[in-house]
Order: structure tokens, then C-alpha cells, then sequence
């Protein structure tokens, strides 16, 4: 599907470039976006390397054993298949900790963390389980409380109530979450 | 309110690395150890990740740059306005599930234009603070442990984030609108 998704983007984007006479910008935009995806990555490595270590610490100190025991009631009908105590468990529940605080460049380095985890309990390699299935979208719709990104956008561009937006966001993705629930739920039988 | 917000970030991840390191110490772990341990995953996991990232960049850098994207907002526009959602935000309904930092950029131009305390500002907000980069993140993640077959994420994540687009618009309309 993403193998889909991807080619028609470039499929339609040369071809639209092409009858635009658009070709010239379009090819610096090609080596611009690798190199930039380089530059990010070196970037990323530093805060991955920062919160994958803070998560070490917190795991041998069973702190994050203890989240992910604070939050199974949340967790065990989300992710049926996963044992309690897998160590999966703990990573998805940092993430999704990361994710409703808004630490957003925390979130990521948990959720590859989770998704490696549960890819050992998955017995077809190139296949998303339920589980997965399930973690990925409550990642993409996930409930925000302090939505950090937007704030700081509204605050450069001086507004005088940046954090304004707090509660409608709330509300937004507080339905957003429970239909993508119900949605993943409904559809995992038919695929 | 905003200025309690504020400090609150700025005391967040100070207090949660406190909380993390002051926690493992009372119970004996060698923190340092740990955390170099840790930290060392940091690597490995861009590796992983990295050739995605070029190719999700390329396909949105492509698709952005050569037009073909003012010509769907300009196709999606008019259809948009008869189910009464504001042209203001076709732009970022269609880069959001896309890129991050292009919505950032698209919020910020919308800002200059209409003010972030308008009734448009205040929804784009709310709109990117409920919706996700759907088809970046289904790659990374996805990508990370090489599963092709995705099943039905994308359509979910999708339908999630329209709920959460039309949900803002609804919910500004009604808190903000006059």
C-alpha cells in the first residue's frame, strides 16, 4: 500500500513537472531532499541516543515496568495478544506517555523501541500483527494534552493566547482517538 | 496561561531526566553505565530508519515541487467549500498526513495571513495539534522491522485523522466562533 502511495507521488509529480516545464526546480528538489533526510538523521541520532538512554535507566530501575503497570487498564484490551509483562508493553507505554505530553522527538525513539519488541512476537516477518496494527494508529491519532509544537508556532507568531488551543485539540483528538480505535477493532478482521 | 505553559515546558524534560536518574540511583542502578548502554541504540535505530527517510522525502519533495500538489489543492477546493470547510485549510489537510515540517511551515504561513487568533488561526491550530504525519510515520515504523504488508493502518490512520481534521473545524466553530 505504502509501495502504492509512494510511486504515485512520484509518478504524478514528474509528469506534472514535465508538462509545467517545472523539471529544473524539481531536479534540485530531488538531491536537496536526500541530503536534508541525511542531515535529519544525524540530528535524530543525537536525541535518539538521549532518550533510548534515559529509557535504559528507567527500565533497569523498573520504573518503566511500573508506567506500563499503571496503565494496563489501558493496554491489555488495546493489545490483547501481548503478554503483561512483555517488554513491549513498556515501550509502547512510554510512547504513548511521550505522545499525549507532546514530547514528540521522545515518542519516536519508544515506538521504533515497541515496534522492534513486538516484531519478535510476530510469527510472519513481513506481516503487521493486530497488535502493531493497533499501536501505529493510536500513535497517529494519538490524544494530545499539551499539543507543544503548535503552541510554540502560535507563540513566534505572536499570538496572545498561544496555549488557546489547548482544549479544543483535547476534545479533537479525544474522538479522533476513539473512532481510530473502533476502526482498527472493526477492520482487523477483514484483512 | 500561556506563560504557565511555558514554564511548564521548560521545566518538563529537566524534571522527567531528574525523576528518571533520581529514581534508578535510590534503587542502585549504575546510571551512567545504563544510560551509555542505552544510548547506544540511538545509532542503530537511524540506521534503520534512514533509507526511509530519503525515500519519503524524495516522493513528498517531488510531488510538492512540481506543482502537482497546487493542482489537487486547486481541484479540492471547491468541493471542499460545499461541505463548508474553510479553503484556508485545504493545503494543510493535504500536507499533514505527508510532512511535519511542510505543515509547520503552512501553519505559519496561515498565521501571517489571517492572524493566529482568528477563527482560521485557531482552528489550523487545533488541526495540526489533532492530526498526524499518517503516511511518514507508517513508513518509519513499518519500515524499521520490514513489514510490507501493512493491512488496514493506513486506512485507519487515515480515517482518524480526517475525524480529527472535521472534529476541529466543528469543535473551533463552536468554542471560538461567534
Amino acid at each position: 500500500m505504502v509501495n502504492i502511495v509512494w510511486a504515485l507521488l512520484i509518478f504524478v509529480g514528474l509528469l506534472t513537472a514535465a508538462a509545467l516545464g517545472n523539471m529544473e526546480n524539481v531536479t534540485q528538489i530531488i538531491l536537496d531532499s536526500a541530503i536534508d533526510a541525511a542531515e535529519l538523521c544525524l540530528k535524530l541520532s543525537g536525541i535518539y541516543a538521549l532518550w533510548l538512554g534515559l529509557m535504559r535507566v528507567a527500565q533497569k530501575s523498573a520504573l518503566v515496568d511500573f508506567l506500563a503497570n499503571k496503565m494496563t487498564i489501558l493496554m491489555k484490551p488495546l493489545f490483547p495478544d501481548i503478554p503483561l509483562k512483555h517488554p513491549a508493553m513498556g515501550s509502547m507505554a512510554m510512547n504513548i506517555m511521550a505522545n499525549v505530553l507532546g514530547i514528540g522527538n521522545a515518542a519516536a525513539p519508544f515506538g521504533l523501541k515497541a515496534m522492534s519488541e513486538l516484531q519478535n512476537l510476530n510469527t510472519q516477518k513481513d506481516r503487521a500483527t493486530n497488535a502493531m496494527c493497533m499501536f501505529l494508529v493510536i500513535n497517529t491519532a494519538s490524544v494530545q494534552l499539551i499539543p507543544t509544537t503548535v503552541i510554540a508556532i502560535r507563540s513566534a507568531a505572536g499570538s496572545i493566547a498561544p496555549a488557546e488551543i489547548i482544549g479544543s485539540t483535547l476534545l479533537a483528538t479525544i474522538l479522533s482517538f476513539t473512532v481510530a480505535i473502533a476502526v482498527v477493532k472493526k477492520l482487523e478482521r477483514y484483512f | 496561561m500561556s506563560n504557565l505553559i511555558s514554564e511548564v515546558s521548560a521545566y518538563a524534560i529537566p524534571v522527567l531526566i531528574f525523576i528518571i536518574l533520581g529514581y534508578a540511583w535510590l534503587k542502585g542502578v549504575n546510571v551512567y553505565e545504563a544510560f551509555v548502554e542505552g544510548a547506544g541504540e540511538g545509532v542503530t535505530t537511524i540506521l534503520r530508519v534512514f533509507p526511509y527517510l530519503v525515500a519519503m522525502f524524495m516522493a513528498i519533495g517531488i510531488f510538492r515541487s512540481s506543482g502537482a500538489m497546487e493542482i489537487f489543492i486547486m481541484l479540492l477546493t471547491p468541493m471542499a467549500e460545499t461541505v463548508g470547510i474553510p479553503a484556508e485549510l485545504i493545503p494543510l489537510a493535504l500536507i499533514r498526513p505527508l510532512s511535519g515540517m511542510a505543515s509547520a511551515g503552512i501553519l505559519s504561513e496561515l498565521f501571517k495571513v489571517s492572524g493566529p487568533d482568528s477563527l482560521i488561526g485557531r482552528t489550523a491550530s487545533t488541526v495540526v495539534g489533532s492530526t498526524e504525519t499518517v503516511f511518514y510515520t507508517l513508513s518509519l515504523y513499518f519500515g524499521s522491522i520490514g513489514i510490507s504488508k501493512v493491512r488496514h493502518t493506513l486506512w485507519a490512520a487515515l480515517f482518524a485523522d480526517s475525524v480529527g481534521f472535521v472534529a476541529s473545524i466543528a469543535i473551533c466553530r463552536m468554542i471560538f466562533g461567534d
